[in-house]
């Protein structure tokens, strides 16, 4: 169980960081998003893996980690935050550019 | 503090200068001059007991004592003669500036700079604690940067400040650094312990570093070859400046800072070979370039080159009288100098040129002014009779005294002897061209005629004392040149005699060579000046300008090429240096896996996590059509809250939920602008440079979590499962954290969130976007805006909605939910509206105004932060009871719940800010197409 | 029961607040409150550095006791970093009263939250807090960045953003690697519990040390982490960019509060964690400013590289790490931020005053009005940036090199700071006698620089000699700020008094 979420984790981050690495702000932004979820599952599981033990007091004798759960949802409301302004700088930026390019030049310029 | 006083005074004379300058010009000189005669007349009691009984005096007081830097001062005879110089030829150059500026120059912020000038040079004879002595001493660079700039339109005169500056300034880099190193090796900065200690320096190992650090700092100063070229191109200045800054002052600090140091780190082949060959070849270098100078201020320039030289050669000569005949030769050199420089300066007045082969005969026209330059002259080519003449009879002797190159040190005498020659020579030059030699050849002004009255005075009195010091420098010049060579040296100077005639000697056979080998020179100039001509010289000062243009295109090009603001590099350097450092550490980890044993896999899980690997795999592979990565993506956000789900944290899963709900209708929004897909535009080694930085970012990161879930911990968790329902009145564990054990944090998130909206506003407010016509598939877009059954349907949910968020939010305290996640659900039935129904009719219904309601969240959770203030506790400390009311019965209300009432209108009003915002953009397709 | 310590993080906060409710109400009240708001951060840090004077205190959020709860940690250098912070603030919001706060939407919304974000960043004890923190003062600063529509500005903006945000992902992963190993993310805590790991397990903080350096160094622009400063900085308007110039230092403040706290020598394996790394990376950092700031063709970007060039001096000091360094440290880093925002404001009247056609070029320009003031300040700010006499600068140097020694790390810093400053000499003449000495005689003269927008200046610029005359007193307190961050046992005893503190730490 562990190693696989630890894949899991992996998966995601290598996905986010190959989108990370491309010249168009779609993509990166795409990346990003990929990225904070590697981040947050990383984050989440450090409490440990638990099944049917949520820690709600009173609805059995043993309960998952709590404060990781906390930090990510904080961090997942954070994410959403950075994703979307992100989002809006990518279509300023298309709008005083004229291209969606994160360098603000045209393919043929290249980068 | 008298000392210190005496060096800042003409710095307060600014104070009268500024003012004074006002009522006129001759106010603001008089003005000037009040501050350095005053100086001199506190410097008085001091001079009369130093010179009578080689007193010494150190005034300081602790400033930095841990560090050893204090302002501390002293006075002894190397520091009184220079003060005497600095302040007496300061005096006279102010007065006759007076004479010298035209109306047009503004005399107030000329004399600033030069009393500023002023202070920084007697700082540095002044000072005795060494890092103030730097202090000054960078002043002096500074200040003379402000002097020779001082006519800013004159392109020469820039160039020269700039070279000046860098040259003296970044020799005074090399000085600190030694001064520093020289403090660490005797563990003060103090003067009184540094010169007590040579024998211990010479004998450090830094030695060597410090010392050429020193001399570099000397050197540039006193501009020494290699670093002599500053000094020609400074003659741009206006004539008083380089009259003050080339005879008795800037150029000195230099070869002062041999004389201050000698006891400490002279002695020794080092010191002998870099202070001695430099001074040779300066001297020699000068000598030669002075003769080929047209200009009258050039051939000065050159000629001070070679005299510092000389005075530089003295001090390397290790030899006590060596040392004497330089100090001798320092006061000689002020004195005959400053005057030639202000000679020059009338002679440029009255004719309007400075070139030599058209300046002729001037004899005719203003005797006196010949007389008093002729005098001068002479004096530097070292004739009977005259200053120059004793410290160069001196100065001779000591080149035949020296055995320092073995069998080959006859080279320093007839070197000695040729710069001699030559020195005559462009002094006779500087006689004979000027004031005889024809008639003058168009001049800009003519006839020229004597300058004012005054103006000449300085000049008068500085030729008087060449003479006087000539004849009888043992009324004049023998107490203070024995004092200040019984300072420099720490010890009784030996015997010698500043007589007139000493017979004949060898001495007097190399002054009687000099001489005729001169005469015969300037018989045979015009040759000379062909041949000089003829062959293509080098000039140190272009050769400086062009590496320095060759320094800063070499800047541009570097730069340029590290830092091209490609987010790609800069993303890829960040990954590559924490990947780097986690690849690193996790090699020296002994196993990865830990102590607990692994939990078998289960097949839903298993499902899930190929699903969502599968998923993440397709949004990658398809990041070019950019709909279907958006589907993929959003299917990986499905799987990840169900991974949420299904380790036991329902509220995170709910979180994660609404949140991909609205983030997909973000990325939908800006794809309605975005173009559709990505061009296939990086290459293919690029891709696969990629991929693999993006496999090893998996490897590392992936590798981490493993070897953790593997490993005991003992978190403070249990601390929050025992207090959530005593001390925080909640069963939801994560949620009394987020509202209560934590609230700041929870405060601080939603600020981002709010922060974000604003942010978001403010950037998207003003854009026009061109709106595409069609869809991904080239269709148009239906033309009805807002389909109908959409429409009813949203109508009914929204109510079912809200309904549901405010179930979600009341029982979040105890059972998974809370106000963030109720706010995203309000929030996301409220744009389905928006979206069906269009804005106007949302809005119509739901009189929102977002900035308000996102501000107002903030607010609220801060206020119930707030509230406990009133019972004394800190910031955010929760208080809940169980209250009955009728109907609802028994319920439980914590502040806390108050606290997530702000986090729900946050929510609400920054999401809803953010979307309307995104959305107005859309609208743009009403709106007259911009751009 | 005294709430000093949580007022300036609220204060700013309840302010932003006000501003975003009240987003398109009148000019001349949100200015006022601006204003207000910020002027009051002055006496708050005052008050928190004389407290601090009598040691640490600790305020715990929500009166749970750490490490459960969120505290607030005052320190002097904490108290230290607020007053820095503060003054800068005065200053680049006075310029921006005079119209660039109008030239975007929520200047002053925007602003009040970068100080919450900046203040809550020096004050949190708490590891997770402090990325709240950044990520308030992150998201404010794009905004900031951003405001005013300008080409360059979004293109710098969005490798800011990105890289930012890629930054503070690894900032969560070290964060939950603490966690996930020891179990806790309160400083003081995970500084007790991090120095009683089993050395086979260390490598494993290690490796979320290096993701914290990683996240640091961004923040401070450390070579090769440096990419994004030059350009944002030079694009952003004039009062953003002059208070941009403490974040930087949030960044060295991190990187010096976890090194000094958690991988202080007390913490085995991880003691004295990747300082060769991070002194390559200092040494580089002054050399590369250096050489930038000779490369510039604006001011602006001059202006830029000068900063980055004090960031490597900063983190020079942090390595070193003995008292003296520290405290030649942190007087360097009062110095650089005020001076280098003095710059950024006076580089923006200077831009403006020679009009939109040459603006920051290093080129000759129109005369300007008020010529001889504008130029003084120049060369006043840039005698104190080369670190001339008789300014701030040559002092933060001096003590500095004094302060390395005479091995061969004294050899590099000593290279390093003096070429550097060499370049940076050149640079700085060349600029000056471009815009003040050279005119095209063509041009109509310049406008007369505003007097506000030059007062804002002169209001950092007289840090100069201030820092001068009165070094006695102040290098006294940084002694004191440098002896507390070498005995991090007495700030774990403060924070957690319920623990001892560990082995070592104490110098």
């Amino acid at each position: 169980m562990e190693a696989l979420f630890a894949i899991m984790i992996g998966t995601l981050t290598a996905g986010g960081v190959y989108l990370l690495l491309r010249a168009r702000t779609f993509p990166v932004i795409v990346g990003l998003t990929l990225v904070s979820y590697a981040v947050n599952l990383f984050l989440f599981s450090m409490g440990r893996l638990q099944t049917g033990v949520p820690a709600v007091i009173g609805q059995g004798e043993s309960y998952a980690d709590p404060l990781p759960q906390a930090l990510v949802l904080t961090a997942i409301v954070i994410g959403f935050a950075m994703t979307a302004f992100a989002l809006a700088l990518a279509l300023r930026s298309l709008g005083e550019e004229g291209t969606d390019h994160v360098d603000g030049k045209d393919a043929e310029e290249g980068t | 503090m008298t000392l210190a006083l005496i060096a800042l005074l003409p710095l307060l004379g600014v104070l009268l200068t500024l003012p004074a300058c006002r009522h006129g010009r001759k106010a603001g000189t008089a003005g000037a001059m009040a501050a350095p005669l005053a100086a001199l007349a506190l410097l008085a009691p001091y001079g009369i007991d130093v010179l009578m009984n080689g007193a010494t005096f150190i005034q300081s007081r602790p400033w930095l004592p841990a560090l050893g830097i204090d302002p501390s001062f002293r006075i002894d005879g190397l520091g009184l003669v220079f003060a005497l110089l600095i302040l007496g030829i300061g005096i006279l150059i102010i007065f006759y500036s007076y004479y010298y500026l035209s109306q047009k120059d503004s005399l107030g912020r000329f004399l600033s700079f030069l009393l500023l000038f002023m202070t920084s040079m007697l700082g540095v004879a002044l000072a005795e604690n060494l890092l103030a002595l730097f202090f000054f001493w960078e002043l002096t660079s500074l200040s003379s940067f402000l002097l020779i700039g001082y006519w800013t339109d004159d392109g020469e005169a820039r160039r020269g400040a700039r070279m000046a500056l860098t040259v003296t300034g970044g020799g005074g880099l090399a000085l600190l650094a030694g001064i520093l190193l020289l403090g660490r090796i005797t563990g003060s900065y103090e003067l009184t312990t540094i010169l007590a200690s040579g024998e211990s320096i010479r004998g450090h190992h830094l030695y060597p570093l410090v010392l050429t650090l020193i001399l570099t700092g000397a050197f540039t100063k006193s501009a020494q070859f290699p670093f002599h070229f500053w000094l020609p191109r400074a003659m741009a200045a206006p004539t008083p400046v380089s009259a003050y800054l080339h005879s008795a002052t800037m150029v000195k600090a230099g070869v002062f800072l041999l004389a201050r140091l000698y006891p400490a780190l002279s002695g020794g082949e080092l010191w002998f070979y870099l202070v001695g060959t430099t001074g040779l070849a300066t001297l020699v270098m000068g000598a030669y370039a002075a003769l080929f100078r047209h200009d009258l201020k050039g051939l000065l320039a050159y000629s001070t080159l070679s005299h510092l030289g000389l005075i530089t050669l003295l001090f390397g000569l290790n030899s006590p009288l060596a040392v004497v005949a330089a100090l001798f030769h320092i006061i000689n050199h002020a004195t005959f100098k400053a005057s030639l420089f202000m000679a020059a300066g009338i002679i440029d007045h009255e004719t309007g040129t400075r070139d030599m082969r058209r300046i002729n005969g001037l004899w005719g026209f203003m005797p006196h002014t010949a007389t008093l330059a002729m005098t001068a002259a002479a004096a530097m080519a070292g004739a009977p009779l005259l200053n120059g003449f004793l410290s160069k009879e001196m100065f001779f002797a000591e080149t035949l005294e020296q055995r320092l190159l073995g069998p080959g040190s006859w080279v320093i005498p007839v070197a000695a002897t040729v710069a001699g020659a030559f020195a005559v020579a462009y002094s006779i030059r500087f006689i004979h061209d000027v004031f005889f030699n024809g008639e003058p050849v168009n001049l800009p002004i003519y006839p020229p005629h004597e300058p004012p009255r005054y103006m000449k005075l300085p000049v008068e009195i500085l030729a008087t004392v060449c003479i006087l010091v000539g004849l009888l420098p043992n009324l004049t010049v023998a107490l203070p040149l024995a004092a200040a060579a019984a300072a420099t040296l720490g010890a009784a100077p030996p015997p010698y005699s500043l007589a007139l005639w000493h017979g004949f000697n060898p001495p007097l056979l190399m002054s009687f060579l000099a001489m005729a080998g001169g005469v015969l020179i300037y018989a045979r100039r015009r040759p000379l000046y062909a041949w000089y001509e003829g062959k293509r010289t080098i000039d140190a000062g272009s050769l400086y300008e062009g590496a320095l243009r060759l320094l800063i295109r070499g800047a541009r090009g570097f730069t340029s090429l590290l830092d091209n603001g490609s987010l790609s590099r800069s993303l890829f350097w960040l990954l590559v240096v924490a990947l780097t450092g986690v690849g690193a550490w996790l090699l020296r980890l002994p196993s990865l896996s830990g102590a607990i044993p692994v939990n078998p896999v289960d097949i839903p899980t298993l499902i899930g996590a190929v699903i969502l690997m599968a998923a993440t795999a397709a949004t990658v592979r398809w990041h070019r059509r950019r709909l279907v990565s958006l589907i993929m993506l959003s299917v990986v956000g499905l799987m990840v809250a169900l991974a949420f789900a299904r380790f036991s944290a329902p509220d995170l899963a709910l979180t994660q939920l609404a949140v991909e709900m609205v983030t997909i209708i973000l990325f939908v929004l800006a794809l309605f602008f975005l173009p559709r897909t990505t061009p296939a535009e990086s290459s293919l080694p690029r891709r696969i440079r990629d991929t693999a930085l993006a496999v090893l970012a998996g490897v590392l990161i992936g590798a981490p979590a493993y070897a953790i879930l593997t490993r005991p911990y003992e978190g403070i968790s249990g601390f929050y499962l025992e207090n959530s329902v005593a001390g925080g009145g909640g069963a939801n564990v994560v949620n009394v954290i987020l509202v209560d054990f934590r609230g700041f944090d929870t405060l601080g998130e939603i600020t981002v969130l709010a922060i974000a909206a604003v942010a978001i506003y403010a950037l998207i407010t003003g854009l026009r976007l061109p709106v595409p016509q069609t869809d991904a598939l080239k269709r148009p877009w239906a033309e009805d805006a807002y389909p109908l059954l959409l429409r009813n349907l949203s109508r009914i949910i929204l109510p079912l909605a809200m309904l549901v968020s405010v179930f979600i939010f009341f029982r979040g305290h105890n059972l998974p939910g809370g106000g963030f996640i109720a706010g995203l659900i309000t929030a996301a039935a409220l744009i389905l509206q928006y979206m069906a129904a269009g804005e106007a009719w949302t809005f119509k219904r739901w009189r929102l105004n977002h900035h308000l309601l996102t501000g107002a969240g903030v607010t609220i959770a801060g206020l119930t932060g707030l509230a406990s203030w009133f019972f004394g506790h800190p910031f955010l400390t929760s208080a809940f009871g169980h209250f009955h009311l009728p109907l609802l019965g028994e319920i439980e209300a914590a502040s806390a719940m108050l606290f997530d009432l702000g986090v729900f209108g946050t929510v609400v009003g920054a999401t809803l800010l953010v979307l309307a915002t995104l959305g107005r953009l859309s609208t743009g397709r009403a709106a007259p197409k911009e751009q | 029961m005294n709430h000093l310590p949580v007022l300036p993080v609220l204060l700013p906060m309840f302010a932003g607040a006000w501003l975003a409710m009240t987003t398109g109400g009148g000019r001349g009240s949100h200015r006022l409150l601006s204003l207000m708001a910020t002027l009051l951060q002055i006496p708050l840090a005052a008050a928190l550095i004389y407290r601090a004077g009598g040691g640490i205190s600790v305020y715990a959020l929500g009166n749970w006791p750490p490490p459960f709860g969120i505290v607030l940690v005052v320190d002097r250098l904490a108290a230290l970093m607020l007053l820095t912070t503060a003054v800068l603030a005065v200053a680049a919001l006075l310029y921006a009263l005079r119209g660039d706060d109008e030239e975007g939407k929520s200047f002053h919304t925007l602003f009040q939250f970068q100080l919450m974000g900046i203040n809550g960043a020096f004050l949190t004890g708490d590891l997770f807090n402090l990325f709240v923190c950044f990520e308030i003062l992150l998201i404010a600063s794009y905004g900031l960045l951003l405001h005013g529509s300008d080409r360059l500005r979004t293109r710098a903006g969005l490798s800011y953003v990105v890289l930012n945000i890629t930054g503070s992902a690894l900032f969560l992963i070290a964060l939950g690697i603490f966690y996930g190993g020891v179990g806790t993310i309160n400083m003081a805590d995970l500084a007790v519990r991090i120095a009683g790991v089993p050395p086979p397990d260390a490598p494993l903080f290690g490796a979320a040390g290096a993701l914290l350096w990683t996240a640091f160094g961004l923040k401070a622009a450390a070579f090769p982490l440096h990419f994004w400063l030059p350009r944002a900085y030079a694009a952003a308007a004039a009062p953003a960019a002059a208070l941009f110039a403490v974040m930087t230092k949030v960044g060295i403040y991190a990187i010096l509060r976890v090194d000094t706290l958690i991988f202080n020598r007390g913490a085995g394996v991880l003691a004295m964690f990747a300082h060769d790394w991070l002194w390559a990376a200092a040494l580089i950092t002054i050399t590369l400013g250096a050489v930038g700031a000779l490369a510039a063709r604006n001011i602006g970007a001059l202006v830029a590289y000068l900063v980055l060039s004090s960031v490597g001096v900063l983190l020079a000091a942090v390595v070193l790490g003995s008292r003296e360094a520290l405290v030649a440290g942190l007087y360097y880093l009062i110095h650089s931020t005020w001076i280098s925002g003095a710059l950024f404001l006076l580089a923006g009247v200077i831009a403006r005053a020679r009009g939109p056609a040459v603006a920051g070029l290093l080129i000759p320009g129109p005369p300007l009005g008020r010529p001889w003031f504008l130029s003084g300040l120049f060369f006043a700010g840039a005698v104190a940036v080369a670190g001339m006499p008789p300014f701030s600068g040559f002092l933060g140097k001096a003590l500095l090199l004094a302060a390395a020694g005479d091995g061969p790390p004294a050899l590099g810093l000593y290279t390093a700071v003096l070429g550097g400053g060499l370049l940076i000499l050149i640079a700085l003449s060349r600029a000056g006698s471009t815009l003040f000495w050279r005119q095209t005689e063509t041009a109509a003269p310049g406008g007369t620089p505003d007097p506000v927008r030059l007062g804002a200046a002169v209001l950092l610029l007289a840090a100069a000699p201030i820092l001068v005359i009165g070094a006695g007193p102040i290098l006294a307190y940084l002694d004191g700020a440098a002896g507390q961050l070498l005995s991090p046992a007495v700030y774990i005893a403060e924070v957690l008094p319920h623990l001892t503190a560990p082995s070592g730490g104490s110098p």
